[in-house]
């Protein structure tokens, strides 16, 4: 560096010295360990997304109008009239389907290697948090477009809320500001997906990344390299994040980056899944689409909400069903009573169960997107009931036995002895 | 002060005492936000009763109306449709109108004013999308059993041609029955059931 530029930084660094003691402690002088495999792309992953949505999301409302007339074909203008404005549309709309995918394999690392357990609890509980933000910024953001497959899917979702006791009707105009979805539910939807939800999603990726670097990452071993320092008093299995990982995720972006201009250059709609077919039709509050399933990213908890049937002439059951669907992962470092962190040093029991609930997890997806009557019926035997629902009902049995049985599997489950140090 | 660990008894009153008013003006503060999400008085005018003119529709054709932004079916049923009404009496959850998904005066065997005139809200209590009319020709699609009725697309709920759910949908309870008055024989008033109103 010039001397003239290094008298720059030294001014600069005697004014805030913040600055470079926050990058040696987040950066150069952040002990990772040694042994990250694949599964640890994704969360370096899923900030670079997030960079993505913002941005291009910035760029969409500069186009996009959020009033019932004209949002529909405001979204065309940005499609057909704005320059460059098609890309960055299906940036955004391939980028929704790319967070899911990275976050869902981020969470899935989660369990393999039991990164949820101690000390790394309120890491797990941002991260269901980041999750329920996500999940919020989807649906809000899905409304926007104003076409037939927004319009329903809000319809559908808003009136979970009328099915809770006593308050629900009231409730469920109190979110939409009308009686029906309306311009008024989709002025603040936009407000809530452009400004409310990303501050909160922002702030949360913050408070992530503090408590994992106050704990140190976990690693496939789930050996704590903290317990495990040299004479210098640095972890002797671990490597400063920077270059080391920086450079390891750089690799992870590429290749993401190329297969996401694959997504967004030839595929786009993901033959209806990233994009719904019925969104191409203009909002119509009196007309129902024949088929309507939300995006794939929701399918396993809308398959647990169709699987439970109505009870006391209400269909709260089934919500409740969905909600605690994903309430339950915050209970999950207290509902693993296992002594070792890593899938490697787990016995049978979690790997049947893990296993167990992954494919269930998929199956329930697939069944969202498809209607109940997919797979035809069961014969007399069975009171000639759907297919779909009856799988989807073992689904979501197994879904929550995962979660329900988690303290008598992992506490009587077998285990191999825990290395000191992490394996190669 | 003489004794640093010793909380100062006034400090911590005025403390808490400052906090409990901050935090009440905090609330009070939240009320506007919250309030502006309710309907606005301008989606509250648009609530309005609606008149529809019947005499176009021939039997067995249904009529889509828009109040309150909602489809209201009115529907005028055949012969026939009338006979499978009775006839699914053993199929559907709540026969005989039991839940008040009606004003009295269609809480009837055809939940209707007139036998043939239905008028309901055509909007699944399941989840809110639109059912479709399956008429008893689409045996292929609905099963060999189906007498004929409304089919919701989203979640497969079914209904018979009074509006009564099937057993074993996720549908909870009938379609709405909304308030409605004959203002002559083809003219009927959606949304409001007092004459002269």
């Amino acid at each position: 560096m010039s001397t003239k530029l290094m008298a720059l930084w030294e001014w600069f660094d005697a004014r805030m010295p913040s600055v470079k003691q926050e990058y040696k402690k987040h950066l150069t002088e952040y002990y990772a360990p040694k042994n990250f495999n694949f599964w640890y792309y994704f969360g370096s992953l899923a900030l670079f997304v997030l960079v993505i949505q913002i941005v291009s999301g910035i760029w969409l409302t500069m186009s996009y109008k959020p009033d019932a007339n004209l949002a529909f074909g405001s979204v065309e203008y940005i499609m057909r009239d704005v320059p460059g404005g098609w890309v960055i549309r299906y940036i955004h709309s391939t980028g929704a389907s790319a967070f899911f995918l990275v976050v869902y394999l981020h969470m899935f690392r989660g369990l393999l290697y039991g990164s949820y357990k101690t000390p790394r609890e309120l890491i797990w509980i941002f991260g269901v948090l980041i999750y329920l933000c996500l999940m919020g910024e989807a649906f809000f953001g899905y409304l926007l477009p104003w076409g037939q497959m927004s319009y329903w899917g809000a319809q559908v979702i808003v009136n979970l809320f009328s099915s809770v006791p006593f308050i629900g009707p009231d409730l469920a105009v109190w979110i939409r500001g009308d009686y029906v979805v309306s311009d008024a539910t989709l002025n603040r939807f936009f407000a809530l997906h452009v400004i409310a939800l990303p501050l909160a999603l922002l702030g949360l990726v913050v408070v992530h990344l503090l408590a994992l670097h106050d704990v140190g990452s976990n690693n496939p071993d789930g050996v704590e390299i903290k317990k495990v320092k040299g004479p210098d008093g640095k972890p002797l299995d671990g490597i400063p994040f920077h270059p080391y990982y920086t450079v390891k995720d750089i690799v992870g972006v590429v290749v993401f980056l190329a297969i996401f201009c694959v997504v967004i250059f030839f595929a786009p709609e993901m033959g209806g899944y990233f994009l719904e077919y019925n969104n191409f039709v203009p909002a119509d509050p009196l007309v129902t689409p024949a088929h309507i399933a939300p995006v794939w990213y929701f399918t396993p908890y809308y398959s647990i909400l169709r699987a439970v049937p109505p009870m006391f002439y209400s269909q709260f059951p089934g919500v409740l069903a969905m909600g605690l669907a994903v309430l339950l992962l915050f209970f999950l470092p207290w509902l693993d009573r296992s002594p070792v962190k890593s899938i490697r040093y787990r016995g049978p029991y979690y790997k049947i169960a893990l296993t167990t609930f992954i494919i269930s997890f998929l199956v329930l997806g697939y069944l969202g997107t498809v209607p109940t009557n997919a797979w035809g019926q069961f014969g007399p035997w069975l009171g000639e009931a759907e297919r779909c629902t009856v799988v989807a009902r073992i689904g979501t049995i197994l879904y929550f036995l995962f979660f329900l049985l988690m303290p008598w599997y992992t506490a009587r489950d077998s285990v191999k002895p825990v290395p000191e140090r992490v394996t190669s | 002060m003489s004794d640093a660990k010793k909380p100062d008894a006034k400090r911590r009153n005025l403390i808490v005492a400052t906090a409990v008013v901050g935090g009440a003006a905090g609330a009070g503060a939240a009320v506007p936000f919250v309030a502006s999400w309710f309907p606005s008085e301008r989606a509250k005018a648009a609530g309005a009763p609606i008149e529809v003119d019947i005499s176009k529709l021939a039997p067995g054709e249904l009529g889509i109306f828009e109040w309150r932004g909602q489809p209201v079916w009115v529907f005028k049923r055949s012969k026939g449709m009338l006979e499978s009404i009775r006839e699914s009496d053993s199929k559907v959850a709540d026969p005989k109108s039991e839940e008040p998904q009606q004003p009295p005066y269609a809480k009837n065997e055809f939940r209707s004013i007139k036998e043939d005139v239905m008028v309901v809200v055509g909007v699944c209590t399941h989840l809110g999308c639109s059912p479709k009319e399956k008429t008893a020709a689409d045996k292929a699609e609905m099963g060999a059993d189906w007498l004929g009725g409304f089919y919701c697309p989203c979640h497969g709920s079914k209904f018979d041609f009074a509006g009564r759910v099937y057993k074993g949908v996720p549908a909870p309870t009938n379609l709405v029955v909304p308030p409605y008055t004959y203002l002559s024989d083809n003219k009927i008033l959606i949304g409001d059931d007092k004459k002269g109103a």
